[in-house]
């Protein structure tokens, strides 16, 4: 957890309810602030600020390399492996790195020593600015088994950082998104008003509660009609932080990759409010 | 000579399995005695890489010829590491693909898809 | 049996709209839901009885047996997932099931069991519907899809046309929905993040050799995307089957549980031009 409590991630059951839309513009809204794109495997977040001045940096796994000279053949690694990383034929070890998990466990129990390990880039990290907002980005490459590795260099510096931080997390409930909450002090759930999102927004309550992060609800895309989604808020006694209403403007601009806060006044203050209404939820 | 044919079930006249590594069962027919025996096909539980060691097992039970419809590029390292040569299945029974393939009518299996973790440079 | 399956890249596009739809109007005797993580197909099929249940084990994680243990530290020193902690308990979110655990202890107290990954659930009535749910925290859901398209494909073996609900994104979820399938159909959303999962899904279905057709959803939200996306079909000659628009009617249908062509509305009558489109290519 960060010492000042000032990390706030934003997240929904599914893809497509405006997390990125939120985070993106709470972050503008918020003036000097930290924004982080943990939806390694699709990031969208570079899309809308365009940052500058980018630094990148390489994230890279242990995969296990073989040496034939020393490899008896015995298969120890072979029968081992869960993941069937390895194979033996034609009196060689093959090694596959886009199935290895990179455990460690093969090179360990080797007893020729005959594996070592070599490093495999399975994506990157970049960090640049957008006017006053950080904008850290991560990206799986397109194949690779799992971002956790990526999204925790993401978040290994953010006790140092004294900013507002919001953390746009993944979709679904999976072990990334767990990865990504895991710091956050406050939780703000995105939903839709449909059947749909009502349904992904209870899986996504569940897991938040699961990790005893406290958090509010923002309904987007609401129209005039029945809200399922606000009705499961207010069943549960879960503080609605704001109500965006469906309108073709923002939706226009987010389809073009375009901050709203930024171009339009009015929705400049929409969200400086949504943002003054989180601040005080979570005690700021 | 050991041909692995991937199936459903153990029989010659069931359809040849539509894909390698997760076929419930291997049959390793040997040409010389007109023998079957059925494998079971460990690969099937793997969360990951179940061609790669569906091909292990290929290779280990010593067989030369492998007829499959469909083969990732993992699977066929081993395969051809092991000097197992790949032949394409008809659509047709296992006990129609062995005569195929012993009247020389089968053709190799060259359309070798990417693993399910497939890289876009490709 | 024909499979048909319903892609989006972007969450949120409206696959599973157009998936409930397709199985409507084709009066499909076999259709599936392979998005796992956040299955929504269900609540719009007007299924009434109960599913059979069954469950879905994922890679086996490690159960330390704190009578055997003798603290000696080698897992947790060895373990590279953090999932033991300094109790010696292991976290089973963490757990990636790859048993360096239990290769190392010298005690014997380490023991891979079995762990419910997840839940597979299958409708049979006059038709078949296969869908699963997987646990949060759970890794890659690769091998529950197949296992969704197995169930409906053992059980539903007179069906001519199956309607399959793929996963979203553009991992090996959606790599195991396209395995094996006659046709995709891929929703598209206008906006520049959903244009970027569109080419990126259109080219892994190639490498499958599986014709693509593509259609845009909510298209008046941008109209120059939806032209942009038009453009790129027509260069790599791509059949596009058409464009739905924003409807405030078929938020209403879905609410209701009901799919937009039980009910009058644009959207409806746009699914259902697509619809003909669609089943002339995959018979062709």
């Amino acid at each position: 957890m960060s010492k000042n409590k000032n990390t706030i991630a934003i997240l929904s059951g599914k893809g497509g309810t405006g997390k990125t839309l939120i985070s993106v513009n709470l972050a503008v809204a918020a003036g000097k602030s930290v924004y982080i794109d943990c939806d390694v495997e699709e990031p969208n977040g570079h899309l809308f600020f365009k940052p500058e001045n980018i630094k990148e940096e390489e994230i890279k796994i242990k995969i296990p390399v073989v040496d034939a000279k020393k490899c008896s053949g015995c298969r120890t690694c072979v029968d081992f492996c869960k993941f069937n990383a390895l194979a033996y034929a034609a009196d060689s070890l093959i090694v596959f790195d886009d199935v290895c998990h990179s455990c460690g466990g093969c090179v360990l129990l080797c007893e020729q020593k005959a594996l070592s390990e070599r490093e495999k880039i399975i994506g990157r990290v970049q960090r640049g600015i957008s006017q006053n907002v950080k904008v850290y980005t991560g990206i799986l490459n397109t194949g690779e088994a799992s971002g956790v590795p990526i999204i925790q260099n993401l978040l290994k510096d953010i006790t140092n950082e004294e900013e507002l931080i919001f953390i746009d997390c993944p979709p679904g409930s999976a072990c990334i998104v767990m990865e990504s909450i895991k710091d956050a002090d406050y939780c703000i759930l995105v939903a839709e008003p449909t059947l749909f999102g009502v349904h992904n927004l209870q899986m996504v309550y569940e897991l938040v509660n699961l990790f005893n992060k406290p958090c509010g609800v923002v309904l987007n895309k609401c129209l005039d009609a029945e809200n399922p989604s606000e009705e499961f808020c207010i069943q549960n006694n879960i503080e609605i932080l704001g109500r965006i209403p469906f309108e073709n403007e923002l939706g226009m601009l987010n389809s073009n990759a375009e901050i709203a806060a930024r171009q339009s006044e009015k929705y400049g203050d929409m969200f400086s409010s949504l943002l003054e209404q989180v601040k005080k939820e979570v005690g700021l | 000579m050991i041909i692995a044919i991937p199936t459903e079930d153990k029989s010659l006249d069931k359809k040849v399995y539509p894909s390698f590594g997760r076929a419930p069962f291997f049959l390793l027919y040997n040409t010389d005695t007109e023998e079957s025996q059925y494998l079971d096909n460990s690969a099937v539980l793997s969360q990951g890489g179940a061609g790669i060691r569906a091909a292990q097992v290929i290779a280990d039970n010593r067989a030369t010829v492998l007829i499959t419809p469909r083969c990732g590029e993992n699977a066929e390292k081993v395969l051809t590491g092991a000097q197992v040569l790949i032949y394409k299945a008809i659509d047709a029974s296992i006990k129609e693909n062995i005569d195929a393939f012993s009247n020389e009518k089968l053709t190799l299996l060259t359309d070798i898809h990417p693993g399910f973790h497939g890289n876009e440079q490709k | 049996m024909k499979q048909l399956l319903i892609l989006s890249g972007k969450g949120g596009t409206g696959k599973t709209t157009v998936a409930s739809a397709f199985i409507n109007l084709a009066k499909a005797k076999a259709s599936a839901d392979c998005d796992v993580d956040a299955p929504n197909l269900h609540l719009v099929l007007s299924m009434h009885d109960e599913p059979i249940l069954s469950d879905y084990y994922g890679l086996p994680k490690a159960v330390i047996n704190k009578e055997k243990c003798v603290s000696c530290g080698l897992c947790r020193q060895h373990c590279r997932f953090d999932a033991i902690d300094e109790d010696f308990k292991v976290d089973t979110f963490a757990c990636e099931g790859c048993s360096v655990c239990e290769a190392i202890c010298p005690a014997g107290a380490v023991e891979m069991k079995d762990a419910v990954a997840g839940e597979l659930m299958l409708y049979k009535n006059d038709r078949v519907f296969s869908t699963a749910q997987l646990k949060m925290g759970s890794g890659t859901s690769g091998m529950l899809v197949t296992e969704v398209k197995k169930q409906m494909k053992d059980h539903a073996v007179c069906a001519e046309l199956a309607v399959i609900d793929g996963s979203p994104g553009i991992g090996c979820p959606v790599i195991a929905s396209i395995s094996g399938v006659d046709m995709v159909l891929l929703v598209a959303e206008p906006s520049v993040s959903g244009i970027s999962d569109m080419e990126r899904i259109i080219k892994t279905a190639q490498k499958f050799l599986t014709p693509v057709a593509i259609c845009v959803n909510k298209y008046d939200t941008n109209l120059e995307n939806t032209d942009k996306i038009e453009q790129f079909c027509n260069e790599h000659k791509l059949p596009f089957v058409g464009k739905i628009p924003y409807d405030k009617e078929a938020v209403k249908a879905i609410n209701s549980g009901k799919s937009i062509v039980q009910v009058p509305c644009r959207a409806g009558e746009a699914v259902r031009d697509i619809y003909e489109k669609t089943l002339k290519i995959l018979n062709k």
